[in-house]
């Protein structure tokens, strides 16, 4: 017995030793053009129907060639839609395909391709985790509901090149809609003949400048170029390697250590240190998110406008800029972030100019007609957020600055992710909570529509403003640049001046960059399609 | 002998269903779901995700149908690994923690019970001062600690390992990791066996055989070691499954495809059916080498048999 046990374990011993040794003599030689970018963490899906992660759509947008792209600055570029336009009130978009684009297969790309995907996403049978960027279309949103059929959506091939695509009304950011990741054609061979197998390196069938070439779960993915992309003499790297790194800490490492070649959510926290050793490899681009806390007006006494008024004026979010975001960001006093062309400079809170002494002694007038403040009843605040150490941080310090200024005992309560949004997101009651927003697509309307007093998935402060909703209903269908330019203004100066949602911090893209890489572009989208990008052999 | 063992695995059946359930339950008691993120969902989307992995169904008919799923090998698709089954990820994960183990666990015994034997052939002089002072360095310094360290130092300033990642799966790539979990072992194993060794030195079967004029080496090896060897055997089984199945830590330090990460990143995503994945395995491979543990431990000591 002991003799066998002891033959086995031998003979298991050997067996990994000869595993290890035959994988180390397989190192492999690099002598093509490669590109290693760290990403955040392993991408959820390879089917673009299916993603919903940011970092998931720099990978689907490498493999996979919309419409209308984005390119390395962040700039709407042509895709696989050589033109397009819209009509007079600009609710039917026809779209002129290239007659070149082709999969990685050799087929021709064409128009049917963008309907049977754009059908395919919004089926309720595919479960698409984000059909939401198709719903300014022709019955989208009813055909996700079940009320109606994927065929009676507005989007037709007139012919091999030409896509017609009708709206439910005139929409002026459905361009950067088409832009997204989520409107990424699928090849319907491909998808038919596997199932959802199809989206596996060797099995998949796309038409960006890459193809799926590896993928091993949490460790890398390969793309390898795809020679059949009709814009392949630009592409300029043979293969780009993705690298999940879910932790960010060791990341930065192997960036050190040479391994990685950029990266991305690098920590705040080491930005002072990362800046002294790589100086202008250190890319820091203002991004379009806003950090926030919200109050929940359901829940007594952050009902009182003056309060939560109050409240948000002591804050002084150039200590948090500064001290917690290591300066990569700017103070927010305003819902939509500065960088969207189309919308200009945002409608800040009335206070946001005024300097902190100003501010802090109007806060505490605000505060004793609320009835609390030092003179006031007690107040206790609890403040709600998800567990990360920069959050921890931002509460300590809005704790201390609360308490300092009034008096106010605060206490903190965190939650892991799916914890605290499954909270908020079902409705949960709360007082003070911690979110953020990054619109969806380059437009205000993204963040703004979400404060509606319909909408009870996001607006978790139950913000309920007639006239804001009003105006937000307007501008749907303004077609005026300027007019719905105004309308989204007024919105937002209404919802800022409530300060149920109370803006913090616009955050930043930070991007380690070795300099042998060239082609990257600071840009607010953090748009870094690998098509631009290429590497020098050596630096 | 062979009854023993039946017996024991038909009495893991129980066990495993208790674990099952206990854990099916209790992981829906968190609040969120597997799809919920920081953009939320629209109802209609998520009323269409639901439906699709049937998370719409009351409790009770998930749970059983998880259950006999489960019981012909199918143990469902992975909620937020789109496209992938929970078997693929495991396996695909099981792959590359089981090599690491496997080498940290043969260092951490080997290791251990050469430098245990060394102490306590040296008992109360430098030859045991010097290495139990490094295992219980070796202990009470967490691997999260050890590991960047050492990254620090050999990747980073040196340049001769590689900083993570399986790479080619090259023994560059294993060095690293393997060293950060073996370290412990290394020392844990070593404390256990000194501990008993040198009880086994001071015994009457050991003044005989001494009596007897052996030489040294025979005593120890042969006599000593059997003996000494009871309480790290003991602690083998928990901590092979442990180091099989992977580490947490030490797979996010460096960036190693295990499985360890998949409990930990599953329960935080609510990947309900990963999680469950996971459990299982932990839990057979942890019965399965208790098994293997008390069939080596009548091996070693005849005391102990059953038949």
């Amino acid at each position: 017995m002991m003799l066998r046990l002891f033959r086995r374990t031998s003979l298991y011993g050997s067996l990994l030793l000869g595993v290890s040794l035959a994988l180390s003599a397989n190192s492999a030689s690099h002598a093509e053009s490669l590109i290693r970018r760290g990403i955040v963490g392993e991408p959820n899906a390879f089917d673009p129907a299916k993603a919903s992660l940011w970092h998931e759509y720099y990978l689907m947008k490498d493999m996979f060639e919309g419409l209308v792209i984005y390119d390395n600055k962040g700039n709407i570029a042509p895709g696989v839609a050589q033109s397009w336009e819209a009509d007079a009130d600009g609710s039917v978009y026809t779209f002129k395909l290239r007659d070149n684009a082709k999969w990685s297969d050799g087929t021709p790309v064409t128009a049917h391709d963008f309907a049977y995907s754009w059908k395919r996403k919004v089926n309720p049978e595919t479960a698409s985790m984000d059909p939401r960027l198709l719903y300014p279309v022709k019955n989208a949103q009813k055909i996700s509901k079940g009320e109606m059929k994927p065929d009676d959506l507005g989007v037709a091939a007139l012919d091999d090149l030409t896509l017609q695509v009708t709206l439910e009304g005139p929409t002026p950011y459905f361009i950067e809609n088409v832009a997204h990741g989520t409107m990424l054609p699928v090849n319907k061979a491909n998808v038919e003949a596997h199932g959802e197998k199809f989206a596996r390196p060797g099995v998949m069938v796309s038409n960006g400048p890459f193809t799926l070439h590896e993928h091993v779960p949490n460790d890398h993915i390969t793309l390898v170029k795809n020679d059949k992309y009709w814009d392949a003499d630009n592409v300029h790297l043979d293969k780009v390697e993705f690298v999940p790194t879910l932790d960010q800490a060791a990341s930065v490492r192997r960036y050190e250590a040479k391994e990685l070649d950029m990266l991305t959510g690098v920590p705040t926290s080491e930005l002072p240190r990362l800046k002294e050793a790589f100086k202008e490899q250190v890319n820091i681009a203002p991004s379009l998110t806003v950090e926030y806390y919200v109050f929940d007006t359901r829940q007594k006494p952050f009902d009182d406008k003056n309060l939560r008024r109050a409240l948000s004026m002591v804050i002084d979010r150039d200590f948090i800029v500064d001290e917690i975001f290591s300066g990569a960001g700017t103070p927010a006093y305003s819902m939509i972030a500065p960088g969207i062309a189309s919308y200009g400079e945002p409608s800040k809170v009335d206070f946001a100019g005024q300097s902190m002494v100003d501010r802090e002694d109007k806060a505490l007038e605000l505060i004793a007609e609320a009835g609390y403040g030092p003179n006031g009843k007690p107040l206790e605040i609890t403040i709600r957020y998800n567990t990360n150490a920069t959050n921890e941080q931002v509460a300590t310090a809005i704790a201390g600055m609360w308490n300092e200024a009034f008096g106010i005992d605060v206490k903190l309560h965190n939650l892991d992710l799916a914890s605290h949004y499954g909270h908020l997101q079902s409705g949960g009651e709360f007082q003070v909570a911690r979110a953020s927003r990054t619109p969806e697509y380059a437009d205000a309307v993204a963040t703004l529509s979400l404060d509606i007093s319909t909408q009870k998935t996001y607006n978790y402060g139950r913000f309920n403003s007639p006239d804001y909703d009003d105006l937000i209903g307007r501008s749907h269908t303004e077609l005026d640049a300027a007019a719905r330019s105004k309308l989204l203004h007024d919105a937002e100066s209404i919802l800022m001046e409530s300060q149920v949602i109370m803006p913090l911090v616009n955050t930043a893209n930070i991007w380690l960059v070795s300099p042998k890489v060239s082609g990257f572009e600071n840009n607010p989208l953090n748009e870094h399609p690998s098509k631009y990008l290429s590497v020098r052999k050596e630096y | 002998m062979i009854y023993v063992i039946l017996r024991r695995v038909v009495s893991t059946i129980p066990t495993l269903l208790m674990v099952i359930t206990a854990s099916f339950f209790l992981m829906r008691f968190a609040p969120g779901g597997p799809f919920t993120l920081e953009h939320p969902l629209p109802p209609e989307v998520m009323a269409n995700l639901m439906k699709t992995y049937k998370l719409d169904l009351p409790l009770w008919q998930q749970y059983i149908h998880y259950l006999f799923n489960a019981l012909r090998g199918d143990f469902g698709p992975s909620f937020v690994y789109k496209g992938s089954s929970v078997y693929e990820l495991i396996t695909s994960g099981l792959s590359y923690s089981f090599i690491l183990g496997a080498w940290a666990l043969l260092i951490g015994v080997a290791g251990g019970i050469v430098v245990g034997t060394i102490a306590a052939l040296n008992h109360n002089r430098l030859p045991d001062y010097g290495p139990m002072l490094v295992s219980t360095i070796g202990i009470t310094i967490p691997n999260f600690v050890i590991g960047p360290l050492l990254i620090l130092l050999f990747s980073i300033k040196l340049g001769w390992l590689p900083a993570g990642g399986w790479g080619t799966g090259g023994v560059y790539n294993l060095i690293l990791p393997i060293i950060t979990l073996a370290l412990p072992q290394i020392a844990i194993y070593a404390r256990l066996v000194r501990g008993s060794m040198i009880e086994a030195l001071h015994s009457d079967h050991i003044r005989t055989v001494t009596a007897y004029g052996l030489p040294q080496y025979v005593i120890v090896i042969v006599h000593a070691l059997r003996g000494a060897l009871l309480p790290a055997v003991s602690y083998m089984g928990p901590s092979a499954a442990a180091l099989l199945t992977g580490s947490v830590v030490v797979e996010t330090i460096y960036s190693v495809p295990g499985i360890g990460r998949y409990f930990v990143i599953g329960a935080l995503n609510r990947d309900y059916t990963l999680v469950m994945g996971t459990v299982i395995l932990i839990a057979t491979l942890v019965i399965v080498f208790n098994l293997l543990v008390d069939v080596l431990y009548s091996v070693l000591d005849p005391r102990g048999r059953y038949d």
